[in-house]
């Protein structure tokens, strides 16, 4: 893995081409004020060299098939690979997204069905799924909350509160829909702090953004008194669906008294992360939302399928893709809830909290600090290593790049922010005891290291292709294309 | 320890201020807020003539992991921009109380910089914050 | 259990080391009268096989028909290495590349991309990618009204041959942002924006004019004359473009004098399949000076501790995981995987053989024209310079006539008639290299019997 792999331009050559993949001999006649003088600088290699630099470059990479992936926060999981073989059977790879309905409906069968399974793991009156990533799931959400407050006549209500604990995505999104953000504090057992709540509700208040178990990796205790408090004051409540897989199959966010929800199935409904996307941010409404969803949803008669649209919901917030969000991944979400079924769906949630139980204890007892050890943890928790820096000067940084070495992703670092020296650890269900035990091992191995030698820690990693990279010099002196001068 | 030299008035949000023999008022960020962002890699200076109020956002620094407001100390019109920081931001980190300033401000009252802090209380707000 | 590898002893020896009676007992923090008691609605487990089954069956009941239907997904022959490697674990089962020295494989991939892309368009820099074409739209105004500082209206012009879904999606995404979008008409039997309602908004504050080339109807507008219009009178230009026809049609970066301000566009036509509308992905490209406006995620070239050369995240501080409320877009996670198929699919074909695709499908669409437009009841909408979609003119309902052509395995177009009823009964149809002449005739007969009846 320590080789580097030259550019792909480096191994590019004047005449040379992978002529196999396209059609030969066309001429065109463009022209002249429409015709493309330089052709772009696209590689020209064999199908060899390209197939053999991208392969290399694949295996310059962690991934769940290959490595532990126990990334707070992000549910790194086992995606099954019927999933992705069933997605990509050839009539579903090749329907067009405007094809008609009456060619159409084995797939829409599936949207339907998906539709249907969502909203009865999270108790949501209505799905819909067009939202292609938790983000967009989330602007949607507080577009509809905008939407509905507009449409009762009730303007001012502008106002979205968010802990500060909460995704970055939340305040984000809060202004992407032209809204006031408020932030409150969480308390020290990680639960929201209530009688903030109290005092920023109002006649502003829009709704309240919460993820529950939140990202402090603890579930909200005080949940149903946050949702009457905020009910009360005429705003509404969004469920961040980020830790849905700590709670899948035990309680419902539509249950808890969200009025909306995202889903990332990603996370929880295990299609692949992709090295950054594509994900799917499918979101459940309460009977109060419905006339808002996004469009399209898929909508059934008799035992036909269509999509209902712009007629069918005149008070939607709108189209947020150019058809219909992530259908492959929605596919595979789909594949994978039928694999678990009714048991499954509860075992996700169980395992994924004992894991993390499991894995917060066994590193307590080793020298590591909850960040909130009087709580059960959900299916992930916080390692403060804010005694390893002051001691040994070793950070959670240090602690996560030495874990590379030892074979094992990293954790997520420094977020929450509220937390000190932050290592979210979210270890998932599909992981065994013996995974667990061996990262265990290598960070009782690292907390030895930085009490005997603490540089070895504090350089790592050491067995990667790169060593640590110069952040500053990446932003300060920008390098964002190759250009044949400079190579 | 960080400098806080005591010729010079703050904000607990770590802006420094400094009022020159024109009336003028020189704006930067103090050696302790730098220290705590770490490298800076960008600073988004205000744009000369715009007018800024006591407490309103005025420039942004940046880090690689951080970015952080600036607040102006005191309300008026902008009338000198740091343009230098441009291409180098580690001006701020350097020099913070010379090279590394942001802007200037020809203040409309002149009453606001007697709310500001010295640096006896500004030292008392960085030690609290450890 | 399928994929949960606990076995008894496993869950006996983990709850003995956390100290609980039983994993229920682990969510005890949880109101009790919050449990769920059953999930009735959700069917019972299927095995990989019975699954498999299954989607076999839904896939079957879709079928694969001849399809001459674009109109922003269109059907192009995808070399099998593409999705043999896009599929390997490490690119397929990894995450946003966070750790960079565990990651240097995806984020050099996206280095390459950016610099492919850069290229292609013909701009400065490139993001790692958006959702799809729509909302890179939408981004892209919204990122216009940030870098143009001196327009104060945040008003976008936009001419009637834009995508209409992409206007619809760029209205519901800047909603909230008091953004005003002003659509002027094309000229009748041209189907090119017409110039004239262009220039009677001379003077105005405008922050930008949005083109597409080659616009919805398949047509090559005066993309010159347009952006130098819209830079003499103070606007942004943003280009929505194919980025296939870019191996064939000048960049969006050459377009007039200086070339346009942002370029954006759905990558699709780059080795993503069909796939019922996604996922795709959005590419972004700019000028430099705009970088930090620009919204997404950016790989940048650097060196380790060693001075070796290595790549990572830059100019992340425009991010929402760190300006929280005031970043540049709320956007994160997006088309990563995506992205690495068309840059293996840029790879394998080169800038020759993106030609090649596109001059075929132009000439197919070419001679599908000619072969419908010589039934009788159907004619040209337009005739100007076209890629490889155009419109043509029926004398029945489209609806009907596509219904039918379903009945004989065929997707024949979009129907216009509904977004663009001054057309009359009109159809948008494509063909592309993956059509061969055999399957233009099949459609012409086809069409021919269903419009006789």
């Amino acid at each position: 893995m320590k080789t580097p792999e030259p550019l792909i331009f480096k191994h590019s050559r004047s005449g040379r081409s992978a002529a196999g993949q396209y059609p030969q001999g066309a001429s065109a006649n463009v022209p002249e004020k429409f015709r493309r003088r330089k052709p772009a600088a696209l590689p020209e290699v064999s199908e060899l060299q390209a197939v053999r630099h991208f392969t290399r470059l694949s295996q310059r990479n962690f991934s769940i098939d290959t490595h532990f992936y126990p990334l707070g926060s992000c549910t790194m999981k086992y995606n099954p690979r019927a999933c992705n073989q069933y997605a990509m059977l050839p009539e579903f790879l090749g329907r067009h997204p405007l094809a008609p309905n009456s060619v159409s409906q084995g797939f829409l069968a599936c949207m339907y069905e998906l539709q249907e399974m969502l909203k009865e793991v999270t108790g949501m009156k209505g799905v819909s799924l067009t939202p292609m990533a938790g983000a967009q799931g989330e602007f949607a959400g507080v577009a509809m909350i905008r939407a509905y407050h507009r449409a009762r006549n009730d303007l001012e209500r502008t106002e979205i509160i968010v802990p500060d604990a909460a995704h970055g995505t939340n305040p984000a999104t809060a202004t992407m829909c032209g809204c006031v953000v408020k932030e409150i504090p969480t308390k020290d057992d990680g639960d929201i702090d209530v009688e903030a709540l109290k005092q920023v509700v109002g006649p502003n208040t829009a709704g309240i953004m919460l993820t529950n178990p939140s990202t402090c990796g603890v579930f909200e205790r005080r949940i149903k008194e946050v949702a009457k408090i905020v009910h009360d004051a005429g705003g509404l409540l969004y469920y961040d669906g980020a830790n849905l897989n700590a709670i899948l199959g035990k309680v419902r966010p539509g249950d808890m008294g969200f009025d909306v929800i995202h889903m990332n199935l990603h996370k929880t409904f295990s299609t692949p992360h992709g090295g950054g996307g594509p994900g799917a941010g499918a979101v459940g409404v309460s009977s109060r939302l419905l006339p808002f969803m996004p469009i399209p949803v898929v909508g059934k008669e008799g035992d036909k399928y269509r999509w209902l649209t712009e007629k069918d919901l005149p008070q939607s917030i709108g189209r947020l893709s150019a058809f219909m969000g992530n259908a492959g991944v929605l596919l595979r979400a789909y594949i994978y809830m039928r694999m678990l079924g009714r048991e499954g769906m509860h075992r996700v949630g169980e395992y994924a909290t004992l894991n993390a139980n499991y894995l917060m204890a066994r590193l307590a007892k080793a020298g590591f600090d909850p960040a909130y050890p009087t709580r059960r943890a959900s299916h992930e928790f916080i390692i403060t290593a804010k005694k390893q820096k002051n001691d040994l000067g070793v950070s959670a940084m240090d602690i996560a790049k030495r874990l590379l070495d030892y074979g094992f992703h990293a954790p997520t670092t420094y977020f929450p922010l509220l937390v000190p020296e932050c290592l979210l650890i979210e270890p998932t269900e599909t992981e065994s005891k013996e995974a667990l035990d061996g990262f265990i091992d290598a960070m009782v191995s690292i907390l030895k290291e930085a009490e005997t030698q603490a540089d070895l820690v504090k350089s790592a990693p050491h067995t990667m292709t790169v060593r640590r990279l110069d952040d500053v010099r990446a932003a300060r002196q920008l390098d964002l294309t190759w250009k044949p001068a400079a190579a | 320890m960080a400098n806080i030299p005591a010729d010079l008035k703050y904000l607990d949000s770590h802006e420094w201020a400094r009022v020159e023999k024109d009336g003028t008022v020189t704006i930067g960020i103090s050696d302790h807020a730098q220290g705590a962002l770490g490298d800076l890699v960008f600073v988004e200076v205000p744009e000369i003539g715009k007018s800024l109020s006591k407490g309103g956002a005025a420039a942004v620094v940046e880090s690689v992991k951080a970015a952080s407001d600036v607040y102006s100390p005191v309300s008026g019109e902008v009338v000198a921009a740091n343009d230098a920081l441009g291409s180098s931001p580690e001006l701020v980190n350097s020099d913070p109380y010379g090279e590394g300033w942001l802007f200037k401000i020809k203040p409309s009252n002149s009453a606001e910089l007697q709310q500001l802090l010295d640096a006896q209380a500004y030292e008392k707000v960085v030690a609290d914050a450890h | 259990m399928p994929f949960i590898p606990h076995t008894d002893s496993d869950i006996k020896e983990m709850l003995a080391a956390i100290g609980a009676p039983s994993i229920d007992a682990l969510f005890d923090e949880i109101p009790a009268a919050l449990r769920i008691k059953s999930l009735a609605a959700i069917p019972e487990a299927l095995t990989e096989m019975e699954v498999g089954r299954l989607m076999q069956a839904r896939a079957q009941t879709d079928g694969r028909p001849l399809m001459f239907l674009g109109a922003g997904a269109y059907d192009h022959h995808i070399p099998a290495a593409v999705w043999a490697i896009v599929t390997r674990g490490e690119f397929y089962s990894a995450y946003t590349p966070y750790q960079a020295e565990a990651s240097q494989g995806t984020l050099q991939l996206l280095y390459e991309y950016q610099t492919m892309m850069s290229s292609l368009t013909g701009m400065e820099v490139s993001n790692a990618s958006l959702y799809d074409g729509a909302s890179a739209l939408a981004e892209a105004c919204l990122m216009s009204v940030r870098a143009h500082r001196k327009s104060k209206s945040a008003r976008i012009v936009v001419p009637s041959t834009l995508n209409p879904t992409y206007l619809s999606v760029s209205r519901a995404i800047t909603e909230g942002q008091n953004l005003s979008f002003e659509v002027l008409p094309y000229q009748a039997g041209k189907g090119t924006l017409q110039f004239d309602k262009l220039e009677a908004l001379k003077g105005q504050d405008i922050t930008a004019v949005v083109i597409q080339q080659p616009n919805f109807f398949g047509l090559l507008e005066d993309v010159d004359a347009i952006t130098d219009w819209a830079h003499a009178n103070g606007a942004q230009v943003i280009a929505v473009v194919n980025p296939l026809s870019l191996a064939l049609f000048k960049p969006p970066g050459e377009w007039g004098a200086k070339g346009v301000d942002i370029v954006v566009g759905d990558g699709q036509p780059l080795g993503v399949p069909l796939s019922s509308g996604g996922p795709y992905f959005g590419f972004m490209t700019t000028r430099m000076e705009h970088v930090r406006q620009m919204p997404g995620r950016i790989i940048g070239r650097t060196v380790d501790l060693d001075g070796k050369q290595g790549f990572t995240l830059t100019l992340q501080a425009r991010e929402q995981h760190i300006r929280r409320s005031k970043a540049t877009s709320n956007i994160c996670t997006n088309q990563g995987l995506l992205v690495t198929a068309a840059t293996i699919h840029m790879s394998l074909l080169g800038s020759s053989g993106l030609e090649s695709v596109a001059i075929t499908s132009q000439q197919q669409t070419a001679k599908l024209v000619d072969k419908l437009t010589r039934i009788k009841g159907v004619k040209l909408a337009f005739d100007g310079y076209r890629f490889h979609e155009a419109v043509i003119q029926l004398e029945r309902k489209p609806g009907e006539v596509l219904e039918a052509l379903a009945k004989r395995n065929i997707v024949g177009g979009l129907d216009l008639s509904k977004q663009y009823p001054e057309l009359g009964n009109a159809l948008l149809v494509c063909a592309t290299e993956t059509r061969t002449d055999a399957d233009l005739d099949a459609y012409a007969s086809a069409l021919a019997a269903v419009l006789e009846r």
